[in-house]
């Protein structure tokens, strides 16, 4: 089971606290669709999704951003059992939708250069840290029925 | 051969005619030695790296930090042959140095999200495909010559 010391507690906490779901979750799947094309491929349905200015002005994608973001809800109030927490979440990913669980590092990654972004000086080094730990436990879980 | 547009061109210049070197890399090294501490064992002579507030503090840090900054400065002037540019260095982190090549993408990470935090909102998803794009030339370049 994952360790957490009190003080990742409250880091992880207080990032969550600062930033507006509504603006980073579209912000952060618009990153992954512009710097990472080939999961264009997952939102066939979004229109178009072909161009920066595209995604960036795309409602689909502004709407599922949001949705994705709120998820990650879940595991920030349930950091002793994210596994369990996503366990079906993961099964959908995987049996419905199937995502490469590769995509889920991409998106993590892309959160975290959008949270960059808005905190700026304020996710120091030691933030980045418990940040990205986080994330990384988000991400394992989200893969972790996919066999 | 790597292509890059003329916008890819513009940012990376841009971004480094703009860079303070002082503050830039030794932010990136330290982050690396946080968020990643296994890197540290690469750092032996460097005294104390025992906690991030050592690590930040650490004059030998911020000097090396500074270093393998301006050391981007020969590909951001050769963008159209950054292989041949890194042949030497990527040598001596081989042969010499004995540095996981994989650690190459962890700097290049932790470069990104200080870029991010100092850009805000100029670093928007164009911006950092430009700079992903042209970090993972040279992180590809550095690792050319292992064997």
């Amino acid at each position: 089971m994952v360790e957490w010391t009190d003080k990742e507690r409250s880091t992880v906490s207080a990032i969550w606290e600062k930033i507006d779901i509504d603006v980073i979750g579209p912000e952060a799947l618009a990153r992954v669709l512009i710097v990472y094309p080939w999961t264009e491929r997952y939102f066939g349905t979004f229109g178009d999704i072909f161009s920066a200015t595209a995604v960036l002005g795309n409602a689909k994608v502004a709407a599922h951003g949001k949705v994705v973001l709120k998820a990650l809800d879940s595991a920030v109030k349930n950091m002793d059992n994210i596994k369990a927490t996503y366990a079906d979440l993961s099964r959908l990913h995987y049996e419905k939708l199937s995502v490469d669980p590769d995509n889920f590092k991409l998106l993590a990654d892309c959160i975290t250069i959008a949270v960059a972004c808005k905190l700026k000086s304020a996710l120091n080094p030691q933030a980045q840290a418990t940040w990205q730990k986080f994330l990384s436990v988000v991400v394992d879980a989200m893969s972790s029925q996919y066999f | 051969m790597v292509e890059w547009s003329d916008f890819e061109r513009a940012t990376i210049q841009d971004i480094f005619s703009k860079m303070e070197y002082e503050v830039v890399g030794p932010a990136a090294l330290s982050r690396c030695l946080v968020v990643y501490p296994w890197t540290q064992r690469y750092f032996g002579n460097f005294g104390n790296l025992y906690n991030a507030a050592a690590i930040i503090a650490n004059p030998l840090v911020a000097k090396h930090g500074t270093t393998i900054l301006h050391g981007l400065d020969r590909a951001v002037k050769n963008m159209d042959d950054i292989k041949a540019t890194y042949a030497e260095l990527s040598v001596l982190h081989s042969e010499k140095l004995h540095v996981d090549p994989d650690n190459f993408k962890l700097l290049s990470d932790c470069l990104t999200i200080v870029v991010a935090a100092k850009l805000g909102k100029d670093f928007t998803g164009d911006v950092q495909a430009a700079f992903q794009k042209f970090l993972a030339v040279v992180v590809s370049s550095l690792g050319r010559q292992y064997h």
